[in-house]
């Protein structure tokens, strides 16, 4: 079950990446490619995001497919760490990002606040829907044992 | 300043005059070579290799035809010329697994000494994830954001021969994240995730530098105006993305299938995050049940 968390979670964190890139970066062109007023870390920290984020995508999904493969791969565990990840990758997008490395901001020229304020409510509802259903598998499973 | 030359100029004549059609020769003899010796090989070597290998030819062959220029210019057209000869090409010729064709069809005495040469201290260090990564990412930083760029663009030799450091070290990368062929005492699954994404981190880094001097140092270095400079950057990052991928998916297949061919698997483990011990317990312990298929010979190099 553990894995199935982990797994899933890695593929969350990945796709919410891969999903804020295209969607609010290319397609909805809200945030930019590079703002200037981007710090040096900012651009180092991105930077590994970025190239992290691609790479767990991939390595995400060859590590969920083994599992499934092994037939240990646990459903609903699977999801609650899928979204648990996503939302994770949300609100350190919306906090760390946004805010402290001050990287680009979730769109210009209009009030900030209620676009701040949404992004990182979606963000911890997504881990608090993820959190229960692992807790719920966990604790299905330790009724069951003893 | 290093605006000496009009970067049109180069762009046209930096590859005629010097060498003319004789590096499309040698990409075309690369090529007969490889498929003579697939002909060769008596247990039937694998036509995706072959494709892969005939891939990267074709990039090597568009990346130097490009030196013959149609117009696109200075810093633009290095930059594809980097990302053919540097990451495209060596992926695919990498994927074609040539040292093992060529320990399959040589005779045992030049088969021996390969071996001796792929057991080789200095090879494993040069080979290193690390090493590797620090001789293709790390010199781009020296070539870009130092005067070396726009010195190579004024000089026959240095030109060429930057291309081929990109092809070499670019070779030597992909080799040692995701190569096929035989690499004795080869780090682990974990070190070349690692080795990967902090490359690819450096790659989008350096690129986002570029897009962000542009107005100053880098149309300072380059001898080219702001705007060509910025395409070039963007080209940088987003090239980089789709070579960063296609590596990342050639390591973690092969890591896929490697898992399905060990009996008590026990090498090596993708796990981009980190994670505990009894996990791996956890993972291996169904791995002797496993229910998928287990070739204890397969030849080498069929992974993909």
């Amino acid at each position: 079950m553990r894995s199935s968390v982990l797994a899933a979670g890695v593929i969350g964190i990945a796709v919410m990446a891969a999903v804020d890139e295209i969607v609010f970066h290319q397609v909805l062109g809200w945030h930019h490619f590079y703002d200037r007023s981007t710090l040096t870390i900012g651009l180092l920290s991105d930077g590994l995001l970025h190239a992290a984020e691609l790479v767990a995508l991939v390595g995400g999904f060859a590590w969920y497919a083994d599992l499934r493969r092994r037939r240990v791969m646990g459903t609903v565990a699977g999801w609650g760490g899928f979204l648990t990840g996503a939302g994770l990758f949300q609100l350190f997008d919306g906090f760390v990002d946004h805010k402290i490395l001050r990287l680009h901001q979730v769109r210009y020229g209009v009030n900030l606040l209620i676009y701040d304020v949404l992004w990182n409510i979606a963000g911890g509802l997504l881990v608090l829907v993820g959190l229960t259903l692992v807790w719920r598998v966990r604790s299905h499973a330790h009724s069951r044992e003893p | 300043m290093h605006t000496l030359v009009s970067p049109d100029h180069v762009g046209r004549e930096s590859g005629s005059p010097g060498l003319g059609v004789f590096p499309l020769v040698l990409v075309g003899l690369l090529a007969v070579a490889y498929l003579v010796a697939a002909v060769h090989d008596k247990r039937r070597w694998s036509h995706r290799r072959t494709a892969a290998w005939l891939v990267g030819c074709c990039s090597l062959a568009v990346a130097v035809s490009l030196m013959f220029g149609d117009g696109t210019s200075g810093v633009r057209l290095h930059m594809t010329q980097h990302l053919l000869f540097g990451m495209v090409a060596p992926l695919g010729l990498v994927l074609g697994a040539p040292v093992t064709l060529l320990l399959r069809i040589s005779p045992p005495r030049v088969r021996r000494t390969m071996s001796r040469l792929l057991r080789s201290r200095p090879l494993h260090v040069l080979s290193h994830p690390a090493v590797a990564g620090l001789l293709s990412t790390g010199t781009l930083y020296l070539i870009l954001l130092t005067p070396l760029y726009s010195a190579a663009e004024n000089h026959q030799l240095l030109h060429h021969s930057l291309h081929l450091h990109y092809l070499a070290a670019g070779y030597l990368f992909t080799w040692s994240i995701c190569g096929p062929d035989p690499a004795p005492r080869r780090p682990s699954v974990r070190v070349r995730t690692t080795a990967l994404i902090l490359a690819g981190a450096a790659h989008a880094v350096l690129a986002k530098l570029m897009y962000a001097q542009a107005d100053g140092r880098g149309a300072e270095l380059t001898g080219d105006d702001a705007a060509a400079v910025r395409t070039a950057a963007k080209l940088m990052y987003y090239g980089g993305d789709v070579v960063e991928l296609l590596l990342a998916l050639a390591l973690f297949v092969t890591w896929y299938h490697h898992r399905s061919r060990l009996a008590v698997p026990a090498v090596g483990k993708a796990r981009p995050r980190a994670g505990s011990r009894s996990k791996d317990r956890e993972q291996r312990r169904p791995g002797r049940t496993s229910p998928a298929p287990y070739h204890p010979r397969r030849p080498l190099g069929d992974d993909h």
